[in-house]
């Protein structure tokens, strides 16, 4: 039972981890090698931004939303935008080299020493949850991950922005056709996948540490729940994540070691079985 | 004397190395539909995709109102009232029937066409219009592709082999629906394989032939050995 729910707390923030990759690579094919160090490079800018609203958390993630955004925006528009083609291979190289250079940035201005958001009391508050003991803060970030894996899905299904997204992924020449500009489609996206890079970073920095060379290791979590739960939908991804936390969390019960080589297997053996995920992409 | 509605001059196409075509002159008053006959790789959709802006041309080789429309981006020409109904129909796949026919009011020019009158025209949509486009019949399909691009309220309409794959019962049926479009004056130009149709729903007729047009006229004023010299070069 434990172990069950630590998995679901864990699999909250791979969910956060992981959403923005899935959703650039619903748009616009595009993998983000770069998603680890984009999530790093939030929690700092965070830990950098708290002092100025006195520690204040909530503040500074509404302060951190609204930059990532633009951040986003601006990173597809003057760069990823022209990564992007038939090839996968050039938005692969481009990415791969932004992680390199963010790693780099990231020692050069903190250091190499691991960073945390300075979260008080919240950091052991906790709910007696049906026998056993749950953690505010995880708690916090698996309804956080809910919310946006809902606000997502219901934006690409019941909204105008939601079917730009559609139409371009499906078929850019045509929606071009129609007046759509996809340059703007895809920056737009980019930036709706940075909101939620700065909220899994925020919550990282939150719930342990962060620190420059981290990046790589989060976006192979986010790669592997995005690859569980199949390119379907962002339940897929959900669902995904969920499956990761819970067979890390089964992994670490076993053995303290084995936690993440637990996750590992999990995924390979989806890959084995079931190689277009747990909710594979439906087409007419 | 106004300028014509669309108007090329001396059009040329290429794709990469190959060019496509070979200085096309072709022109079109309000009201008119005209169709472009051919056999494969004659041009005819390229000539349509150098309209929408889909093709790279020179910029004064298309003039739509007598403006230089060429090289502009397809959402400006889609903007300035020139909409195309694509070769294969091309519906998006993930959307439903009616979010389809909602891209194509994308760039909100003002006119007749709205859901409403389309569902009139093809009540079938209306039944299926929570269905993904593309479990639709080849047929239904293909009124989405038209009410797609009539829901830009388009001054020009640009049909690609819309009869292509379908049974003949239901081209006749989609062409009967053409007098309805063009009754307030909207142009057409449809690009068709079966010369004998496209004599029957247009007023003048051009045949392309490698990249250049063997033949122009009205379009019942041709015998049909002329047809064929035209058509096949020989």
């Amino acid at each position: 039972m434990d172990i069950l729910i630590q998995g679901l707390l864990l699999g909250g923030l791979y969910c956060l981890f992981s959403l923005g990759l899935s959703l650039m690579f619903g748009v616009m094919r595009l993998t983000n090698i770069a998603q680890g160090d984009f999530i790093i490079a939030a929690g700092f800018a965070a830990v950098s931004l708290a002092p100025l609203f006195d520690g204040q958390l909530l503040l500074t993630g509404l302060a951190l939303l609204p930059l990532a955004f633009a951040a986003g925006y601006l990173v597809q528009r003057s760069l990823l935008n022209r990564t992007l083609g038939k090839d996968p291979l050039p938005s692969l190289v481009v990415t791969f080299g932004l992680s390199i250079v963010i790693q780099n940035l990231l020692q050069e201005l903190y250091s190499a020493n691991p960073r945390a958001l300075e979260v008080g009391a919240l950091s052991t508050d906790n709910l007696a949850l049906g026998g056993t003991v749950v953690g505010t803060l995880p708690l916090l970030i698996l309804l956080a991950a809910l919310l946006a894996t809902a606000g997502l899905q219901l934006l690409f299904a019941r909204t105008a922005i939601g079917r730009a997204f559609r139409a371009v992924s499906d078929d850019r020449e045509v929606a071009e056709l129609m007046g759509l500009r996809a340059s703007r489609v895809y920056a737009t996206a980019t930036a709706l996948a940075f909101a939620l890079i700065a909220l899994a970073g925020v919550f990282q920095a939150m719930r342990t540490t962060v620190a420059p060379s981290d990046g790589p290791m989060l976006l192979l979590f986010a790669f592997e729940a995005v690859i569980i739960g199949g390119m379907g939908s962002f339940w897929g991804t959900f669902v995904g994540a969920m499956a990761l936390g819970l067979s890390q969390q089964a992994g670490f019960s076993l053995d303290p070691g084995w936690g993440v080589w637990f996750g590992h297997l999990v995924f390979l053996a989806v890959l084995l079985l079931r190689p277009n995920g747990l909710f594979p992409k439906t087409r007419g | 004397m106004s300028a014509p509605l669309l108007q090329t001059v001396a059009l040329e196409a290429r794709y990469g190395d190959a060019q496509a075509l070979f200085g096309i002159d072709l022109s079109m008053e309000a009201g008119e539909t005209v169709a472009i006959i051919g056999a494969n790789g004659a041009g005819k959709s390229t000539f349509l995709k150098a309209l929408t802006g889909l093709v790279a041309v020179a910029a004064d080789s298309v003039r739509i109102d007598g403006r230089a429309s060429g090289g502009l981006a397809p959402g400006d020409i889609v903007r300035q009232g020139v909409a195309m109904v694509p070769e294969g129909r091309r519906l998006f796949p993930s959307l439903s029937v009616e979010e389809n026919l909602l891209m194509g009011g994308y760039a909100r020019r003002p006119g007749p066409w709205n859901l409403r009158r389309l569902y009139a025209m093809f009540p079938i949509l209306a039944e299926k219009r929570r269905q993904p486009g593309t479990a639709l019949s080849g047929g239904q399909q293909q009124m989405v592709a038209i009410g797609r691009a009539l829901m830009s309220n388009p001054r020009l309409l640009l049909c690609d082999e819309i009869s292509l794959g379908l049974a003949p019962i239901v081209i006749k049926e989609i062409y009967d629906a053409l007098p309805a479009i063009t009754a307030e004056g909207m142009s057409v130009v449809v690009v068709e394989q079966d010369v004998m149709v496209a004599q029957r729903v247009s007023q003048r007729l051009y045949c392309f032939q490698e990249g250049r047009v063997s033949l122009q006229g009205a379009s019942d004023g041709f015998t049909r050995e002329q047809i064929s010299a035209a058509y096949f070069g020989v």
